[in-house]
């Protein structure tokens, strides 16, 4: 009876007002001690003292499309740098005429990317589609059949910056795998050679492979050959880029337990089948974390091809600044293109968390 | 070899499916298995019991080659071991193993653990392969689980997975590593069930286990080890009332 009495007026009895709500929260969070009252005053006017002048420049005074001089009279953010030179930013020194076929390219490579984000999509038909879509970026790009050639030379902007990064992924990846495996062989000569090649690309950083690959690769050719300098580099990222993802999923395959390599090996499967079906699907979502960190990384330090004169997106900018028309306007240009960068990041990493809630198992 | 401590059992050559003849085994310096003779016949029970670190789980896991032997021969269906390794898948695809911790695939669903054997070594066409792993998971009581993961059934229902994904493999012979160490006291029936209907059913097992009720009903051998040897061999009868080494006595005195 008394038990009954006492529920009865649990039901009734609500948390006090302070406690819940928005205003429990502010309480809870912000107002809890002297000191922490103290700094969430600080922060406020803080915000107050940046964010308002900020929006002055980025929006109120701003100019969005108009000539430099027009620009010159504002005190606003002369935005108008990006619309004005956009065709040299996103495509350099393609030839005008044909900027439509970068442009293309591009859009063929989205729909690719996008389609295969599904994970319905993933299946046997993947791959013929996509070497058909890169066949046909390919002949977008440097032309023939019809199309006028254009040297790779010429290849800049936007398409040099996503090409390089997308191919050195893609790339990389699966040789990052063979050189995890084979980091863990127990031949020896196997072993070893992974572990040097690992050691001594991690040794040294990105720029001199790219010099390497650009200035002391071609001295060891023997006249007359030559090769491609995109692809040099294209393979220079994906080399570099492998080492780091080999010990990654190294760590990935280190996490996996003794006992799902002996219920396979018991099942009677083979080496391969063993990795393929039972052990990297196991490894590789263990490390999509880290792996997307180096895959973001990696899509950032592609522009440090300018080194070699390759004029990525962030080179055309430079080189846009340098025009005496727009010269002053850097730091519209260059938020511009952190932007830019930005949101493909942004849509890695969201992507891989997406990735990693979809393969959950719950275990 | 002074210790004549074997009874011999009935040599029928041609009906025996696992013959290890004075095997030897190191972990380094370590003296795991020493002088391992064994034969087991067709549809024959076997447990192995002894304290731990005595080598029964290496024993048992030298036959399918988890573990390598050093010295010795170790034949089984007619392959000997080596370390030829398409000898080794092949001895695999004949002999079901399950363990102590399931080591079921847990990216997998039970079905997908079930059919992953028969598909990729046997080359059996996905229905064909579907319709025996649901056959065996109805055996095992666990039909409505098929499309579940493993980290969603609980240890007892795991393990019976695991024995059925081993089934799936239509395998000449059945090795059990301690399958019921690691379950929760009222999870141990449903297992011992599911493997005693087996052995009724005729099926090769080596069972390495401290179920002494699980012997005593179906073994046709027990198996006593102790410091790498097999110390004693004997009927479960003769075997639990009539022990004759020390050794044996001072273990069946502590478990049961």
């Amino acid at each position: 009876m008394n038990q009954q009495n006492s529920t009865a007026t649990r039901e009734h009895l609500k948390p006090p007002v302070t406690e819940i709500g928005v205003l429990g929260w502010i309480r809870q969070n912000l107002f809890n001690s002297w000191f922490n009252s103290l700094l969430t005053v600080l922060a406020l006017y803080g915000l107050y003292m940046t964010i308002p002048p900020l929006f002055k420049w980025a929006f109120a005074d701003s100019l969005w499309f108009g000539s430099p001089d027009a620009c010159r009279d504002i005190d606003g953010a002369c935005w108008s740098i990006i619309p004005s030179n956009a065709r040299f930013i996103f495509f350099g020194f393609f030839p005008e005429d044909q900027q439509w076929r970068p442009l293309t390219a591009m859009i063929l490579l989205f729909v690719l990317v996008f389609h295969t984000q599904n994970r319905r999509s993933w299946n046997r038909a993947l791959f013929p589609i996509w070497t058909c879509g890169l066949v046909v970026m390919g002949w977008l790009m440097h032309g023939g059949l019809g199309l006028p050639v254009v040297e790779t030379a010429k290849w800049s902007g936007l398409p040099l910056t996503l090409m390089l990064s997308l191919f050195g992924m893609v790339g990389a990846y699966p040789l990052g795998i063979l050189l995890a495996l084979g980091r863990r062989s127990k031949l020896p000569a196997i072993h070893s050679l992974c572990v040097l090649y690992i050691e001594l690309i991690r040794g040294v950083p990105l720029i001199s492979m790219l010099f390497m690959s650009s200035i002391m690769f071609p001295l060891f050719l023997p006249e007359g050959i030559n090769i491609d300098k995109v692809l040099r580099a294209q393979v220079a990222i994906i080399l570099f880029t492998a080492a780091y993802i080999a010990e990654v999923v190294r760590g990935g395959l280190q996490a996996i337990p003794k006992g799902q390599y002996e219920a396979a090996d018991s099942l009677g499967l083979n080496y391969g089948q063993a990795m393929r079906l039972i052990i990297l699907p196991q490894a590789l979502k263990i490390v999509i974390p880290p792996s997307v960190g180096i895959l973001i990384s990696a899509f950032k330090d592609t522009s440090l091809v300018v080194i070699i004169a390759l004029y990525d997106v962030l080179k055309t900018t430079k080189v846009t600044l340098s025009n005496p028309e727009w010269m002053g306007f850097s730091s519209e240009a260059y938020l511009s293109l952190a932007l830019l960068y930005f949101i493909f990041c942004y849509a890695m990493s969201s992507y891989s968390r997406k990735l990693e809630k979809a393969l959950h198992t719950g275990h | 070899m002074a210790d004549k401590r074997i009874k011999q059992t009935p040599s029928n050559t041609d009906r025996s499916i696992i013959e290890i003849i004075g095997m030897h085994k190191w972990y380094g310096e370590f003296h795991v298995l020493s002088d391992i003779n064994l034969r087991v016949q067709e549809k024959e029970r076997i447990v192995i019991c002894g304290p731990s670190g005595s080598g029964k789980s290496t024993l048992i896991r030298c036959i399918n080659r988890l573990e390598e032997h050093q010295r010795g021969r170790i034949i089984v269906d007619g392959i000997e071991l080596t370390n030829d390794i398409k000898n080794i898948e092949k001895v695999r695809a004949e002999v079901g193993m399950v363990f102590q911790h399931f080591n079921l695939f847990p990216h997998l669903t039970i079905m997908e653990n079930l059919t992953l054997g028969p598909i990729w070594v046997r080359k059996m066409p996905k229905q064909e392969a579907e319709e025996t792993a649901m056959m065996y998971l109805k055996k095992v009581k666990i039909a409505e689980q098929a499309k579940k993961y493993p980290g969603q059934l609980s240890g007892g229902q795991q393990q019976r997975v695991a024995i059925a994904r081993s089934l799936c493999m239509s395998p000449r012979v059945m090795l059990f590593d301690e399958p019921t160490s690691a379950l929760d006291p009222e999870m141990i029936k449903e297992v011992l069930d599911v493997m005693i209907d087996l052995a009724r059913e005729g099926m090769t097992m080596l069972v390495v286990s401290h179920e002494m009720g699980f012997a005593k009903s179906v073994a046709d051998r027990v198996l006593f080890m102790d410091d790498g040897q097999i110390v004693e061999e004997n009927n479960p009868h003769d075997f639990f009332d009539n022990p004759r080494h020390e050794r044996t006595k001072l273990f069946l005195s502590q478990i049961l």
